[in-house]
């Protein structure tokens, strides 16, 4: 029996993952994100539906933090220190060094910016970060005598891992969020046919079918091309991580392919400290950048500066990338105003942006925007939409089923009519159920738990030996007692488990009369019998004892006439409980009468 | 302390060896024959623990064993074998077994039937697997004994059974080497075990052990390489393989299936779940798509090499490979590929990207989408977007392959292949621009294809940039805005990397030549002419104009209109580049110039035959004309020389064999005007004027048969016996030249005997080819060998003098294939104005950059050689890597030549 159920957070929802799973009486915690929208309590997971009564720590086995957005871990340090959790959090060490980085900066917005209280402290962070345990791809985790874990390379972000949780020979994989096309600085995900119980899937995209990689990047690096030989500026506005090394990959090598001269700069800030990490972990990466790095490490920008904010006013052409991505305040929307107004430059935006923003705005074709203060600024630059995303699409998510082969799938991290198509198609396609619950709500998934037995090398070699040629094929039917003792399940012989459970032997026997119409004497009966049985029986030892007893194989037949009526014989079928399936056979045969012809 | 354990260490391992050493060398100098398998019987008994006798057998192992002894020894081995009970020591000797078996000459029959027996009461499972594998050499060894390989089946049948996966493996194994392939032969062994060894192997496709599994694919495709035919009920076990858990297996599955596909192309299969039926090959191919999005790369490499073979499928699933249908939120979206090409079919040009340009369109019914495509859908897509460079390279193969068979998915991979030309690996990025240049007559480049193509230009690989513009040079561009595209990016190209010239002036000129009326509307625009006003002439040394203008007159070659559009002075450039630069700029029917250029173009068009035609006549002509008066001769051969050298400038591919040729007149030339000198008949210091010319004619022809012997690729060993006989003849001139200037004996003495010596020499190196030289002079000069050994000086070169002069000319044969290696060096460019210059004692480097034709083995045999104003010179050995290959006969070598002086005065 295998119980999964969703804290408010990251069902048919993206944002605030956080998911419960029991599997065979261990529960565990995956991701504790937050969400981006709220600023209330309902940022944050309702831990209290994980247990009412009780501390989390002697309720949860352990947590695992698939990746470092904000959206999967970004509840952590109020979880484990301002709920108070003791146990164990697994994260790569990717993630582990990143993501106290992300934390404390988000923390920073919070408290030092919007000034909130009640929020988690600095040191909260580094104590949180302390209880976290680091893993290593494909290494597999003890986490006590039963639960394992083990994680598997899952592209997205530097750091980002799948989980494979393993109890006895129940598992679930959670895969967090993947990416099954491998991108300029980060492989594609990867899982071996491990055949879980349970995959939860994201399912951010499971309407899309997306396009090649190579085309998208292709037209960034044509519009940037051209606009810097024009003379023009460039603004790239970019989240601190993820996609902005990505997109820095992609530029470097092609001003080092292309010995192009334009600066490039990057906004400075976190992002500084955060591709020290990106060069540290270059086993994460794709191949190219594992390949190469003994020469050079990508990483290590030859053209990328940092950014001062003098640059902006600099003449002649220039890469910038800047801080937020979405145009809504700080460094970017300050260049933004500077250049907008020049048609030789160019803004490009490599994501999403939310309603509202500057971003959005000029998006969706708005070519005068009224700033603060009543100003109107003309935006005269040219405006480009490129979607760099690295979640798996449709395509991806089915590949990857099609690689692990689970029986069961549970879909999250999505919105709700698109899990509906996506479900529908994986119920169509590989024929296992598919789930999606709703957030809070639990799923109970009934497995089929194989359990082992111990069994006894003797036996093992002496039932082998009945019968066929063991086949892979066919089961095998084997004879033995099982004996459970100690919470261990062991097959040994018959002898062996009374000796042991000092036991006697008790020998059961079932005798069973059969009347039979003739007239004739005893003896000559038992012959009749006898030659009819002998006829039938072909493969047995059919034996006519000399005190008028008949055998077969080692069941007794005896003949007495019936004290009322001598026309009528009673024959004494006596056998062994081991030989019931011959015995009832026949007992069945003689009770159907001896055939007419002899007589 | 540790050193001098060590010492001791080494020590105590040297005396061993040595005293074994001394063992075998006493034992055989006493013993002759079986001393190997005494030997080895007296250390095998004299070993006390199972470890000492290994130590021996290891030891044994590491020498050859003579064929002779081989049969003793293997007694001596099985004795031991039946003996021992430990199965290491059973494991190394069944090994050596089969080492010993593989000794060449020994034929290995005669113990097979102990081999056989050992198997039956062996216990030991990876011994047995050890005597499987002995009796597979064994068997492999008597291929022509049937009998013997049933034999053999039949054993490894029976142990097929076995529990071990390595018994089995080697059963397998030994199976598909040695299973019988011929029908009747399996026929006729119907009664026996080994009916069917098809049917056996397929029976283990589903074996427990993945190994075996593995083992038992390999061997049925050992079988077909072997020439059986595979059925093809094994096509529907195979596909069930597909799907194993173990990559090794599906590996090879991929690879059985595709066997398959090549077999019964053509038979039906039915869909599953369907009731529609297809061809095999086209199942085949779907499947193997398939499995392009393999968890393992090196299944997918395996696929995607494959695909690229299997050229029978239909075309409509081959292009369903490129075919993704994309959505976003439930609705179609098109590819940014199909976006591309209606706005260049719309007639707009690329305007800026808008937010939503990519915005889905249709709803798309749920029902009807297949996410995990059934056939080929988008293999090549996923393959070129594979994380692993290998996949993508062999995807790139493949479509190279399918592409250069059907002219219709070559049109429609080209999107995916040009997107390819910016992938973050270089060898993915030229192995695409490679292929691309392998299919381009197939295709047309649309103009944002060219677009993207032309990017790569400023690649700041060379290779890449040369790939690119060979891949230029056969491009079928489809309008002028294309050509005016290329030329503009060639041209930045140019700026950017001056070193280019050559390869985008060669670009050009086929660009040219290709595209005569997409070139004709540019000129005015190109040249910068006006209508009514004169522009100033450019500059005539600027490499771009010089490409503009290789551009326009190979454009014009077949264009006749287009001259008129020219101003004077590109009329003037036109002949000076003409001169300068003759292997890009074609002769031009210009209107004022017809007598310049039109008596040239006729015979300038290739035609292969005559042209070889009119060199075997001329030579023809002069070797039946020997007995000509010399005058005659002479004149002849003069004509001939200048008729052939004419021949090679005006046919490239003749001129090596022209050349060739031409030298080879030359020689005899010479030699027949230096014999003609009046000096012979007197005294020798008159004519002292005469005898220089002499000993120079003699001179040269060294030095010309030289140069023909190692400066020609494809010379074969009949035209080496005639140019060292050349050879031969020069030095007898030298030696007579000599004889008469000097005086006194002494001198002679020593040359007369070396020149025998090189007779002698001759002889004995060209002995095979001496009865096709009749009548010449080393023919005759080996029949009066006895007399000029015996003679003095001065009477052998009395004989030399003779036999020179009536000795007949010889017929060179000619090969069929000779070019002369030639070396261009493109950089360094000779009477640069300005001087490499260098601070004494530090060292610079200098790029060289040359062209190398028709060298062999360039990395061995070509060098460098820096000569320094003081007349220093150094040899450079180039590395390996410096030398590229970019065509048959064509290498092409980029290195950095370090210099380095100490002042001087």
């Amino acid at each position: 029996l295998l119980a999964f159920s969703l804290c408010p957070g990251a069902g048919q929802d993206v944002g605030r993952s956080c998911i419960l799973v029991s599997i065979a009486g261990k529960n565990v915690m995956l991701d504790c994100g937050m969400h981006m929208g709220y600023n209330d309590d309902r940022r944050f997971p309702d831990f209290s539906y994980i247990t009412q009564n009780g501390r989390l720590t002697d309720f949860l086995d352990c947590v695992i933090i698939s990746h470092f957005h904000l959206d999967h871990c970004g509840a952590l340090p109020y979880f484990s220190e301002m709920v108070g959790y003791d146990g164990p959090i697994y994260m790569t060490h990717p993630t582990k060094a990143i993501c106290p980085i992300l934390l404390e900066d988000y923390r920073k917005i919070t408290v030092d910016k919007k000034g909130e209280t009640n929020f988690f402290t600095s040191q909260m962070i580094k104590d949180c970060m302390k209880k976290v345990v680091a893993v290593h791809l494909h290494q597999t985790v003890q986490v006590d005598e039963e639960l394992e874990i083990k994680a598997y390379y899952a592209g997205h972000v530097l750091g980002a891992a799948m989980f494979q949780i393993k109890v006895g020979c129940e598992s679930v994989v959670y895969t967090g969020d993947y990416n099954m096309t491998p991108d300029r600085h980060l492989g594609a995900a990867w899982i071996d046919k491990c055949r879980p119980d349970l995959l939860i899937s994201e399912s951010t995209y499971a309407t899309t079918i997306r396009d090649s990689k190579r085309c998208r990047e292709r037209d960034f690096l044509k519009k940037v091309h051209e606009t810097v030989e024009r003379g023009g500026k460039v603004l790239i506005p970019v989240f601190a991580l993820g996609r902005a090394q990505e997109l820095c990959i992609l530029l470097e090598t092609f001003w080092e392919r292309m010995n192009l001269k334009a600066p490039i700069y990057f906004s400075t800030g976190l992002t500084e400290k955060a591709n020290h990490y990106y060069k540290l972990f270059i086993t994460w990466t794709n191949q190219k950048i594992r390949k190469t790095f003994v020469q050079r490490n990508m990483f290590e920008f030859k053209h990328i500066k940092a950014f001062d904010r003098a640059f902006a006013d600099n003449p002649g052409p220039m890469v910038v990338f800047a801080t937020p991505g979405m145009l809504h305040a700080g460094q970017s929307l300050q260049i933004f105003r500077k250049w907008a107004g020049n048609e030789k430059n160019m803004v490009i935006m490599p994501g999403y942006c939310v309603q509202g923003t500057v971003g959005h705005k000029i998006l969706s074709g708005q070519r005068k925007l009224e700033m603060e203060g009543r100003q109107i600024l003309e935006v005269k630059m040219q405006v480009e939409y490129m979607s760099f995303s690295a979640h798996a699409d449709a395509k991806g998510i089915m590949q990857l089923i099609r690689q692990a082969e689970p029986r069961n799938v549970l879909l999250v991290h999505g919105e709700a009519k698109k899990m509906e198509f996506l479900k529908q198609k994986i119920e169509q396609e590989f024929h296992v159920s598919c789930y999606m619950p709703a957030n809070g709500e639990t799923t109970t998934i009934f497995t089929n738990p194989s359990i082992p037995v111990d069994i006894s090398l003797g036996l093992l070699k002496r039932e082998a030996a009945i019968g066929p040629v063991p086949d892979a094929k066919k089961p095998k039917l084997m004879h033995g007692t099982l004996l459970m003792k100690d919470n261990s399940f062991r097959l040994v012989s018959p002898e062996q488990a009374l000796k042991e459970l000092g036991l006697a032997e008790h020998q059961l026997r079932f005798t069973c009369r059969v009347h039979i119409q003739d007239p004739r004497k005893e003896h000559e009966t038992v012959l009749r019998v006898y030659n009819h049985l002998k006829g039938v029986l072909k493969d047995y030892s059919v034996q006519h004892l000399p005190d008028g007893s008949i055998t077969v194989e080692s069941i007794l037949i005896q003949a007495t006439a019936h004290s009322e009526d001598q026309g009528t014989k009673v024959l004494l079928v006596s056998w062994t409980y081991q030989d019931e399936e011959l015995g009832s056979y026949l007992t069945s045969l003689l009770k159907k009468g001896l055939p007419q012809s002899t007589s | 302390m540790a050193a001098h354990l060590k010492k001791r260490v080494y020590e105590e391992f040297t005396k061993v060896v040595q005293q074994q050493h001394e063992d075998l060398s006493t034992k055989k100098l006493r013993l002759t024959k079986p001393s190997k398998s005494a030997a080895l019987h007296v250390d095998l008994c004299k070993a006390t623990s199972p470890a000492d006798a290994l130590q021996y057998l290891l030891q044994f192992a590491r020498k050859p064993v003579e064929v002779e002894s081989v049969e003793g020894v293997v007694r001596i081995l099985l004795e031991h074998y039946y003996k021992e009970n430990d199965a290491s020591v059973r494991l190394k000797i069944a090994s050596l077994l089969g080492l010993l078996s593989k000794t060449a000459g020994f034929s290995p029959d005669c113990i097979m039937d102990d081999a056989i027996n050992t198997l039956q009461n062996e216990k030991s499972h990876q011994v047995l697997a050890q005597l499987l594998d002995t009796l597979l050499v064994i068997g492999t060894k008597l291929p022509e004994n049937p009998s013997v390989r049933m034999r053999l089946v039949e054993v490894a049948c029976k142990h097929l059974t076995d529990s071990s996966h390595g018994v089995r493996n080697k059963c397998l194994q030994l199976i598909g080497c040695l299973g019988p392939v011929e029908k009747g032969v399996a026929k006729e062994a119907e009664s026996q075990a080994a009916k069917d060894v098809q049917k056996i192997i397929g029976d283990h496709f589903n074996d427990q052990d993945p190994r075996v599994r593995t083992a038992a694919i390999k061997a049925m495709l050992q079988l077909h390489e072997r020439g059986l035919k595979l059925q093809q009920a094994i096509y529907s076990q195979a596909c069930k393989l597909l799907a194993d858990d173990y990559e090794q297996v599906r590996s090879a599955a991929v690879q059985l299936i595709w066997v398959l596909s090549q077999l019964y192309p053509e038979s039906i299969v039915p869909i599953p779940s369907s009731n529609e039926e297809i061809r095999l090959v086209d199942d085949a191919f779907g499947k193997i798509c398939h499995m392009v999005s393999d968890g393992s790369w090196v299944v997918r490499v395996q696929a995607a090499k494959l695909l690229g073979s299997m050229q029978q499928v239909s075309s409509h699933f081959l292009e369903q490979t490129l075919d993704k249908k994309l959505m976003s939120d439930l609705r179609r979206k098109r590819t940014a590929h199909e976006r591309a090409k209606e706005l260049y079919s719309s007639g707009e040009f690329s305007s800026g990207r808008k937010w939503g340009d990519d915005a889905p369109k249709e709803e798309i019914d749920t029902g009807a989408v297949n996410l995990i495509e059934s056939g080929a859908c988008g293999a090549f897509v996923h393959g070129l977007e594979d994380e692993m460079y290998e996949v993508r390279i062999a995807a790139v193969e493949a479509l190279c392959m399918l592409a250069q068979s059907s002219p219709s998915f070559a049109e429609k991979c080209l999107d995916f292949l040009v997107d390819m030309f910016n992938d973050e690996i270089e060898e993915v990025r030229l192995q695409s621009i490679h292929t691309m240049r392998k299919i381009s007559h197939n295709i047309t480049l649309r103009e944002d294809q060219l677009d993207t193509v032309l990017a790569v230009l400023e690649d700041s690989s060379r290779d890449i940039r040369e790939a690119l513009h060979e891949l230029l040079c056969c491009t079928n561009v489809s309008t002028k805005e294309g050509i005016h595209l290329a030329l503009v990016e060639l041209l930045k190209n140019l700026t950017k990397y001056p070193t280019d010239r050559e390869s985008i002036w060669k670009c050009l000129k086929f660009l040219g030549s290709r595209h005569p009326t997409l070139v004709l509307p540019l000129v005015p625009e190109l040249l910068s002419t006006h209508p009514f006003f004169d522009t100033p002439e450019p500059d005539m040394d600027d490499p771009a104009y010089i490409a503009v203008l290789v551009l326009i007159f190979n454009a014009a070659k077949s264009c006749p209109t287009m001259p008129a559009l020219f101003s004077d002075h590109t009329f003037r450039h036109y002949a000076y580049l003409r001169d300068s630069l003759s292997h890009l700029v074609p002769p031009l029917r210009l209107p004022g110039r017809k007598l310049v250029s039109s008596p040239v173009s006729p015979s300038i068009t290739p035609h292969e035959d005559p042209s070889q035609q009119f060199l075997h006549q001329s030579l023809e002509r002069v070797y039946n004309l020997q007995h000509l008066d010399p005058q005659g001769i002479q004149e002849l051969l003069e004509f001939t020389i200048r008729d052939l050298q004419r021949l090679g400038e005006l046919q490239s591919e003749l001129a090596g064999l022209a050349d060739f040729t031409a030298t080879y007149l030359q020689c005899q030339l010479l030699l027949i005007k230096a014999l003609q000198e009046k000096l012979w008949n007197v005294a020798a210091p008159l004519y002292l004027k005469q005898n220089a010319l002499a000993s120079a004619a003699a001179k040269q022809i060294l030095e010309e048969t030289y140069k023909m012997e190692f400066m020609y690729s494809g010379v074969e060993s009949r035209q080496v016996v005639i140019i060292h006989h050349m050879r031969l003849q020069a030095k007898a001139l030298q030696l007579i030249v000599t004889a008469r200037t000097t005086r006194g004996v002494e001198p002679l003495f020593g040359m007369c005997e070396k020149f025998l010596q090189e007779v002698d020499s001759f002889q004995r190196c060209f002995i095979s080819e001496l009865p096709h030289m009749q009548g010449s002079f080393v023919d005759k000069l080996l029949d009066l060998m006895p007399r000029l050994v015996t003679s003095k000086p001065s009477e052998v070169v009395k004989i030399l003098q003779t036999t020179l002069r009536q000795s007949t000319f010889l017929h060179l044969p000619l090969p069929e294939q000779l070019h002369r290696a030639t070396a261009n060096i493109i950089e360094p460019t000779g009477e640069s104005d300005n001087p490499l210059r260098f601070t004494s004692g530090l060292v610079v480097a200098l790029d060289v950059d040359a062209t190398l034709e028709h060298v062999q083995d360039p990395q061995g045999t070509v060098k460098v050689q820096v000569l320094y104003p003081d007349g220093q010179a150094q040899l450079i050995h180039p590395k390996p890597a410096d030398f590229r290959n970019p065509g048959p006969g064509r290498h092409r070598l980029i290195t950095q030549v370090y210099l380095s002086h100490t002042a001087w005065t």
